[in-house]
């Protein structure tokens, strides 16, 4: 059986034009990121130095997430830390010795860079390197910057991930690195396709422990299961190692074209691909068709948030029938992106980077029937009488590869159901 | 540097902004990077607000850095004069901005906008939200309030109440109400739905409540100072204290003090037997100066609570905290690290913890019963139905509040009664938390009650001390202990401790345990 998706467009988006804005962003900083990776890397700190509005952001950003044991923390700056900089190198010190001591269980402590320790420029490379020297080999010390002058969002996890690279040993093996932080369940899902088409043994990046067990070289391939990873990319080339251009795993094309792609770099044709993944593909396009009831033929607006914006509108476009209005995206990679843009009719405005009112301005105007944005939006859109689909979501949700197909759907096509309801019932 | 896992107050330019989402007719301009935005979603979702926050930012990424920020500044504040169109603004910088040293109120004040542009200084690196609320509010005071013709009829203004302020939307109405039942009528209620033009007829009143000294208290001083306007010192959370607010209002004005009490519920509800069993139950409580003040007061004088910890995060109003302290025999504990909060209340054992969202939390990991009485708090405690905490309706609430969460009396005397009923082990906790019933499989199977789950690791916080006793438990008093319903367990097995450490004993017997009970017995 060979998949039944749409076929590609004569003209993708691959080549049109983008509208690049600039203004205010309405988006998280990189620092977010810490909320998902300290679950997924259980034996590392995140020790963020910054100001009081970092500690809140962590802390608004994980909501309701208090844990017996919470592994990240802000190293709040004082005036007296700002008054010179030396001091603020032993402060820091004194603060991870004390840190140290009293989670003995930490074999990877992140120095996470913020907005004022980059203005004021702290270095956290010198510091980790000190630290090093302090506290190897029980604890590996690397640092990078989550601050949002520099990154947006989900670039937080890039950036870390870009910082371990140089630290994994060299290797000849030829050998899969799956990059990307996914939930347990997903990276199982995962796992289990890549072993049921002979490919092995796979590794992933993060890896949950600080000690990885393998290496990367020249024989190293690795796929992208997230789009935003561009510095993390850049890390693995210099080391050697070479992508797989794909689509990103999102709906049963994108996983089928996922796996299809990755399994030609191991010799393998998409036949047996489509053989192996048979009964799931069904299974997600099954789950799909449900969600696609409520979705198909209604338009959707993307507000720039996570990277994740042009996958997805892939996927509501071509497996949901949904018509995308504009996507916005807060940084466009082509290089990632591009078999994603290429699989996207063209139409949509494809906006990079963001000018908030003047976005809500071309919202207003095409009134789409489904707005996915931030929650600082949503509920003023709301009451504007917009359905909104908050984008956070979908970086926390599994979404990813088929049996979360029907999920990803699903998540769109709530709100468009609850609204049908309650105006249902006002009736 | 200070290391936080979980903060009581973010940064004061989100003060600033609980000013300005408060108001109507007032824009902020805030110099601050990109991701600075995450504050509006407090508004969005925790207060559930169907527009956004009248809040600008300017979004400045590294490649800005130099002299192209104030550009975006300055660009910033035109946009937003043009777009909102409002009738004044505030001008600042977040914690970054303020390393890059564009002087925001001086650009603005420069650019000729044609509206009241008011700078603000917010030491980031200092200060806090609520500093950030009182001072921002102070500001606004400062610049558009002006002397004027007072009101014919005595009215007053309400000072303080804010976005994102535990229950201030309702406690507006409820002293409204109370007011309006004096024949007083409210002025100006500000910073809450007032627009610029509102704070310029501040001084028509004759009297300033002043609701939240946290976020009200400069602008009430300055009023008192400049405009002549004295400001109400009792804030009436609780039977008692509205009572003496309403005379205190009565006496400023002078007028008559009436209230009508025909719906006040708490002194009858307080004095039926069936709150008997809440005499002397221990509570200890944390959360803003004001709250922490009031509540400690109505759990002793009108529950008859015992307090045995009180405290408070922002400094600012340590010194009543810790005046009322003293009165209650305490030490007050004054700090806003909240590892050094759950030593304190690990260290009181009390069976009920009064406090902020930590302290719910705090209180989950104990089982203690919680009940939320200051901010910071979650969606939840915006609620939908009225629920004002000050005046009369006020003191209605904070009964069901404070006793709700309690095991009650029937059910405790159930316990004793039958304490090893299997349903009610340690690790069950009361009835009502479901989070800490066991697995309803293994009941079948006759299953033993779950063993006590070992103490989770502690996170960052320093080792426990167990205050230097070092006494043994016999395995007969230890299994006798467990027989004590859980909510007094700890105090049990502290007064125990305290009591064989003293007497130089070093290990505890039965014998030991009661001879302790005898002891403490009240």
């Amino acid at each position: 059986m060979t998949a039944r998706f749409p076929p590609p467009p004569a003209r993708g988006c691959g080549t049109a034009p983008v509208l690049k804005e600039r203004g205010q962003h309405e988006v998280f900083c990189g620092l977010t990121g810490i909320v998902w990776l300290h679950r997924k890397m259980q034996d590392a700190f995140f020790l963020v130095v910054g100001s009081r509005t970092c500690a809140h952001l962590l802390q608004s950003a994980a909501g309701v997430m208090i844990f017996a044991e919470p592994r990240f923390a802000t190293a709040i700056l004082e005036e007296t830390d700002l008054a010179g900089l030396a001091d603020a190198q032993v402060e820091l010190d004194r603060v991870v010795t004390d840190l140290l001591a009293r989670r003995p269980d930490i074999r990877q402590l992140f120095l996470v860079g913020s907005c004022p320790s980059e203005v004021i420029k702290l270095d956290l490379a010198k510091a980790a390197e000190r630290l090093i020297a302090t506290h190897a080999p029980r604890v590996r010390v690397l640092n990078w910057s989550g601050s949002g002058i520099e990154t947006t969002f989900t670039e937080g996890e890039d950036a870390c991930l870009a910082a371990m690279v140089p630290v994994l040993p060299e290797s000849d093996a030829r050998e899969l690195v799956v990059v990307g932080a996914l939930p347990d369940v997903v990276e199982d899902q995962m796992l289990g396709l890549l072993d049921a088409l002979g490919i092995g043994p796979v590794r992933v990046l993060p890896a949950p422990r600080a000690d990885a067990g393998y290496g990367i070289g020249p024989n190293t391939v690795f796929a992208l299961a997230q789009p935003f990873l561009g510095d993390t990319l850049a890390a693995l080339t210099r080391r050697g190692a070479r992508h797989v251009p794909a689509p990103m795993p999102f709906g049963a094309e994108g996983t089928t074209l996922w796996l299809r792609a990755v399994a030609a770099e191991f010799g393998i044709p998409p036949e047996e691909v489509d053989r192996v993944t048979e009964a799931p593909r069904a299974r997600a396009r099954r789950a799909v068709a449900q969600a696609a009831e409520t979705l198909s033929g209604r338009s959707v607006f993307l507000f720039p948030d996570s990277q994740l914006e042009v996958p997805l509108a892939r996927f509501l476009t071509r497996e949901c029938g949904m018509h995308a209005v504009e996507i916005g995206t807060p940084f466009l990679h082509r290089a990632i992106l591009g078999p994603d843009l290429d699989l996207l009719a063209e139409g949509p405005v494809i906006s990079e980077g963001q000018d908030v009112d003047r976005q809500l301005a071309r919202l207003r105007a095409a009134r789409p029937d489904l707005t996915v944005c931030g929650l600082g939006l949503a509920n003023p859109l709301e009451a504007e009488g917009l359905a909104t689909k908050w984008a956070i979501e979908l970086v926390f949700t599994p979404v990813h590869f088929y049996e979360q197909a029907g999920d990803l759907a699903g998540l769109f096509s709530r709100p468009l159901r609850r609204r049908a309801l309650l105006e249902g019932a006002a009736r | 540097m200070k290391l936080s896992v979980w903060t009581y107050e973010g940064p004061p330019h989100v003060g600033a902004m609980r000013v300005a989402t408060a108001m109507k007719g007032l824009h902020y301009v805030l110099h601050a990077p990109q991701g600075d935005t995450y504050a509006d979603l407090l508004f969005t979702m925790i207060e559930r607000r169907d527009h956004r926050p009248p809040v600008t930012y300017t979004t400045f990424q590294a490649r800005d850095l130099g002299a192209d920020t104030a550009d975006l500044f300055r660009r910033a504040c035109l946009e937003a004069r043009e777009r909102f169109d409002p009738e004044a603004m505030i001008v600042g910088a977040s914690c970054t901005a303020e390393l890059i040293q564009d002087d925001p109120g001086g650009m603005a004040e420069t650019m000729g906008l044609g509206i009241p542009v008011i700078p603000l200084e917010l030491p980031s690196y200092q200060r806090k939200e609520n500093f950030g609320a009182d001072e921002t509010f102070y500001q606004v005071v400062r610049r558009l309030a002006a002397p004027c013709d007072r009101t014919a009829a005595p009215t007053v203004n309400l000072i303080g109440a804010t976005a994102l302020g535990f229950r201030h939307r309702d406690d507006v109405t409820e002293v409204t109400r109370l007011l309006a039942e004096m024949g007083v009528a409210v002025n100006v209620c500000a910073p809450w739905q007032a627009r610029p033009a509102d704070i310029a007829r501040l001084g028509a009143a004759h009297l300033n409540v002043l609701l939240y000294p946290e976020t009200g208290e400069s602008a009430c001083r300055w009023m008192e100072r400049e405009l002549g306007l004295p400001y109400t010192r009792t804030v009436p959370i609780g039977v008692g204290a509205t009572r003496a607010f309403v005379a205190e209002v009565a006496e400023a004005l002078g007028i008559e003090a009436r209230m009508d009490e025909s719906r006040l519920r708490l002194p009858w509800y307080s004095a039926s037997v069936d709150s008997t069993y809440l005499t002397g139950k221990r509570v200890f409580l944390f959360g803003d100066g004001t709250h922490v003040t009031a509540l400690a007061r109505i759990a002793r004088d009108e529950i008859g609570f015992e307090v045995v910890g009180l405290g408070c995060y922002n400094r600012e109003q340590a010194r009543p905290v810790r005046a009322l302290a003293r009165e209650m025999g305490l030490e007050a504990l004054v700090t806003d690290d909240y590892l050094e909060v759950e030593a304190a209340i690990e260290a009181a054992a009390p069976e009920l913890i009064l406090g902020t969202q930590m302290e719910r939390h705090i209180a989950k990991r104990f089982g203690i019963p919680c009940a939320v009485i200051s901010a910071p708090v979650h969606v939840q405690d915006f609620p939908a139905r009225y629920a004002p905490v000050m005046g009369i309706e006020g003191a209605n609430v904070l009964f069901d509040t404070l006793v709700h969460p309690l095991v009650m009396g029937l059910e405790e005397h159930l316990l004793t009664m039958f304490r090893a009923d299997f349903e009610f082990h340690d690790a069950a906790g009361p009835s009502h938390h479901g989070g800490h019933a066991p697995a309803r499989a293994g009941e079948g199977r006759g299953a033993a009650p779950r063993p006590p789950e070992a103490a989770s690791p502690r996170d960052i916080s320093a080792k426990k001390n167990d205050a230097g006793v070092s006494v043994v438990w016999l395995p007969a008093a230890e299994q006798e202990l467990r027989k004590i319903p859980f909510f007094v367990r700890g105090k049990a097995r502290r007064n125990t401790e305290t009591f064989a450490a003293a007497r130089g004993q070093t290990e505890i017997s039965v014998e030991t345990l009661y001879e302790a009970k005898a002891h403490y017995a009240r």
